[in-house]
């Protein structure tokens, strides 16, 4: 029910028994490390980064193939397999894996090499690609391209613009070159790039042929082959093939050992201890023969901790209470159905040191909150329906998600509750299947009243339980105030603001603007009416006197204790904000009906029926979807920004413990382990 | 058929189921649109994060059902929906459209600033997965006034007479 009490426990053993007790507090996962001692003349620390690395290294060389195998023989996965977890493995069974780790791990070098190799040979198969393209416009060409030409004559290979006609090649070098004897030129293709050109020459005439092609624009090919374009094609054409068949043939190889699968999962968990463990052990200072190892642990586990450790080894085991200035890690414990709300605790912020935990209180409200914003029986039956099967089909998720799912399981069943009481049954579906299919208008009375028909009591409602809501918050704070000693605290920043406000709630409700509200008239005997006058004002100038205690100049002191009674629209506002516990009900339920009349609407047939089905089952998919977001949206928010802000800071460290920090296995004792 | 002249009453009204859905729904769709693009960059760079991300997009997408509720109730109240519309003066139709302007004007604009903030929010699912909790708060914050303005314009329309 609150968080657990730390101690810091230190335990001064032999060196030579270091490893077994790291490996002992790591298997326990108890306790967090947190040294105190510097290094010194004579404790000195171990330098462990290079063992460390080196595990870290072998642990990802074995994800590198476990991504290998990934990418060429997928698991199958269904959707909902990131519920599923870690894999439990036997220890026994896990012993003998690591045993064998020389061989998994030269698997695993296989594995990315065999991997690295295909994607070379992809690379190299784009290449061969890219040249076969360039080749293509040569390829009526049949003498080699670098082709030098005969003593008297030589060819000359290159591209014009795009368009260039022969007439306008000879015409060019008609006119650059006029004292040219002979030429020929020919055109081997041409597209939308460039026409592709071979021509030939007297030798002597070469340098001033090839100035006046230039100041056409001639370029010679990018990529000369010393073979014919033909022959050159196939070359590469029969490369590739060589490519590909290598790159099926590793393939193969790959999925021939997809049964490495789970043997490199293990080695990996393997290497990824070890790596915390010599973490720690690098941090551990160590004299000649003993070392210090220290940390916190919660008060309840420390017994475990003494028989584990201390009675198997030699050594001193210290067990000192926190000092003043101690900030410990955050344990919380709370009961089956207040922890699963623990998580949303978590994602806003854990107790700081000496704060109160308000799981417990936040777990009640949160699962009221959720079920009235929801608020349709068949929609809480098929949340906490979903969520049970989950919970049963999935025994090895993680605790956090454990915890999540079984919160909203909760929160189903509240809705389903609030469903009954507001007669919403996914909307009004009972009352449009009668009308349509049977003639005959069948509804399912509300337990307590239909939102819909009475918007403005259910509002009343809203705002009242958002006032008991904020209230236990306020409690909350006095609690702390109390329990810390602080009875002048407590007394102007708790009693004097419940005075003020229960007077001014006392005062408003004979008001006719409240009668208007709520639909009936409350008339309280004089003597209420009077309590109510007295408390708001005790409240009023008390906060004003009170507020601004800490200073020592009256005036300024009046004037914070204004400021602080302003407060008061605070508090309204937090109050209004509750009317989302109305408006989102509603949504719900009127979206609800909305889809129930557009499936109703083809009428009674059986192409009617079918319309029925369809639209009936997308429709409240989605509805449930996004008001189930909202709801949980909403919800966070009332505890997060009302609630929490009427007492709880927060800031607390969440406890990490030493211990076996897998990614893809459990452990599972074996019997002889504990 | 009668002259449209001789039941402005109702026209008025249908103007302001027709605000109160067009708007709200135009707010959320550009909210919506916002953040979608934020979420579909975070996916190219880790696919992973898709489930938190499309949560965060779909924030902003209730404007858009406080909107089709208002419109609803309205459609209802005055008979459209189970045919046989009734007659309605033109004072009372021009209460029923000033009753959904308010979930029309805040739906639009409330929904493109959550739009934004989702956008914003998505950075920080981005960068830091496990701050989900908080950042889905920030758009929530904007979404509040999306919440008031529907109570009132649902207590409006339900509390003019026909």
């Amino acid at each position: 029910m609150a968080v657990m009490q730390m101690q810091r426990v230190s335990i001064c053993a032999l060196k030579k028994d270091r490893k077994a007790i790291l490996e002992e507090l790591q298997r326990m996962g108890i306790m967090e490390i947190s040294q105190l001692i510097e290094e010194d003349e004579s404790f000195r620390k171990m330098d462990t980064v290079n063992a460390r690395q080196s595990f870290e290294k072998s642990a990802r060389l074995a994800d590198q193939a476990l991504a290998v195998l990934d990418q060429h023989v997928p698991e199958k996965r269904s959707l909902l397999s990131g519920l599923e977890g870690k894999k439990p493995v036997d220890q026994e069974q896990f012993r003998k894996v690591v045993a064998d780790k020389e061989t998994i791990m030269s698997e695993a070098k296989d594995l990315v090499e065999l991997n690295r190799e295909i994607a070379e040979s992809k690379a190299h198969i784009l290449k061969l690609e890219n040249q076969i393209e360039s080749l293509k416009p040569w390829m009526a060409l049949d003498v080699p391209m670098n082709c030098e030409g005969t003593a008297q004559v030589t060819m000359l290979l290159g591209t014009m613009a795009p368009g260039t006609t022969l007439e306008a090649v000879y015409t060019l070098i008609a006119e650059h070159a006029p004292e040219v004897e002979a030429v020929d030129v020919r055109m081997l293709a041409d597209d939308k790039d460039a026409v592709y050109l071979v021509i030939f020459c007297f030798r002597r005439e070469e340098g001033n042929i090839q100035d006046a092609l230039r100041a056409g624009g001639f370029a010679k090919p990018s990529q000369v082959v010393n073979k014919i374009p033909g022959i050159a094609r196939a070359d590469f054409e029969a490369e590739k093939g060589q490519l590909n068949h290598r790159i099926a043939e590793i393939r193969t190889k790959i999925e021939g050992k997809a049964s490495l699968r789970e043997g490199l999962e293990m080695v990996s968990d393997y290497f990824r201890v070890r790596a915390d463990k010599y973490g720690i052990l690098g941090t551990l200072p160590q004299s000649q023969r003993t070392f210090i190892i220290s940390g916190y642990a919660a008060k309840a586990f420390v017994p475990e901790i003494e028989k584990a450790v201390g009675d198997r080894f030699d050594c001193i085991i210290d067990i000192e209470e926190l000092k003043e200035d101690e900030e410990p890690p955050v344990i919380l414990r709370n009961n089956h159905f207040s922890s699963s709300v623990e998580g949303v605790l978590e994602s806003y912020a854990l107790p700081h040191k000496g704060e109160f935990d308000p799981t417990t209180w936040m777990s009640f409200f949160y699962v009221f909150f959720f079920g009235m914003m929801l608020s349709d029986a068949a929609y809480g039956a098929i949340l906490a329906a979903a969520c049970f099967v989950i919970l049963k089909k999935f025994p090895h998720m993680s605790e956090g998600m454990r915890g999540s799912v079984r919160m909203f399981m909760y929160c189903g069943i509240s809705t389903l509750i609030w469903g009954i009481l507001f007669g919403g049954y996914f909307g009004n579906v009972v009352e449009v299947v009668s009308q349509t299919f049977f003639g005959k208008q069948v509804a399912i009375p509300p337990l307590w009243f239909a939102p819909l028909d009475n918007p403005m009591k259910l509002l009343v409602y809203s705002l009242a339980f958002g006032l008991v809501h904020l209230f236990v918050g306020l409690g909350i704070k006095g609690y702390m105030l109390i329990r810390d000693g602080k009875v002048l605290d407590f007394f102007c920043d708790v009693i004097l603001w419940y005075a003020l406000l229960i007077g001014l709630i006392l005062l408003l409700m004979p008001t006719d603007i409240f009668a208007s509200i709520a639909q009936t008239e409350i008339v309280f005997p004089p003597a209420v009416n009077l309590l109510a006058k007295a408390l708001a004002m005790i409240g009023a100038v008390g906060l004003v006197l009170m507020s601004g205690r800490d200073n020592k100049n009256l005036l300024l002191r009046l004037a914070f204790g204004a400021y602080d009674l302003y407060n008061v629209t605070g508090w309204l506002s937090d109050v209004l904000s509750y009317s989302r516990l109305l408006a989102l009900g509603l949504a719900t339920g009127v979206i609800a009906s909305v889809i129930n009349q557009m499936a109703g609407m083809a009428g009674k047939s059986v192409m009617g029926a079918i319309m029925f089905v369809v639209i009936f089952v997308v429709g409240h998919t989605l509805n449930l979807a996004i008001n189930l977001l909202g709801a949980y949206v909403h919800t966070n928010r009332l505890q997060f920004v009302e609630f929490f802000g009427k007492f709880y800071e927060g800031g607390g460290r969440a406890f990490e413990p030493f211990r076996s920090d897998t990614k893809y296995v459990t452990i599972q004792e074996s019997e002889e382990g504990k | 058929m009668e002259s449209i002249w001789n039941n402005l009453g109702l026209v008025y009204a249908l103007l302001g189921a027709a605000v109160a859905v067009l708007l709200a729904g135009a707010g959320s769709a550009i909210g919506v649109g916002i953040a979608g693009q934020a979420a579909a960059g975070v996916v190219t760079e880790d696919p992973g994060k898709f489930g938190k991300v499309l949560v965060m997009q779909l924030l902003p997408g209730t404007q858009g059902l406080y909107g089709l509720l208002v419109g609803f109730i309205t459609l209802s109240k005055i008979g459209l929906l189970g045919g046989g519309a009734v007659q309605i003066e033109p004072h009372t139709g021009l209460m029923i459209f000033a009753a959904c302007l308010p979930i029309g004007i805040v739906g639009l604009i409330s929904g493109k600033y959550q739009g934004q903030t989702s956008a914003a929010s998505i950075g920080i699912v981005a960068k830091k997965p496990d701050q989900f909790g908080k950042a889905m708060l920030f758009p929530a914050m904007v979404e509040t006034y999306a919440i008031l303005a529907l109570l009132i314009s649902f207590l409006a329309v339900n509390g003019v007479q026909i």
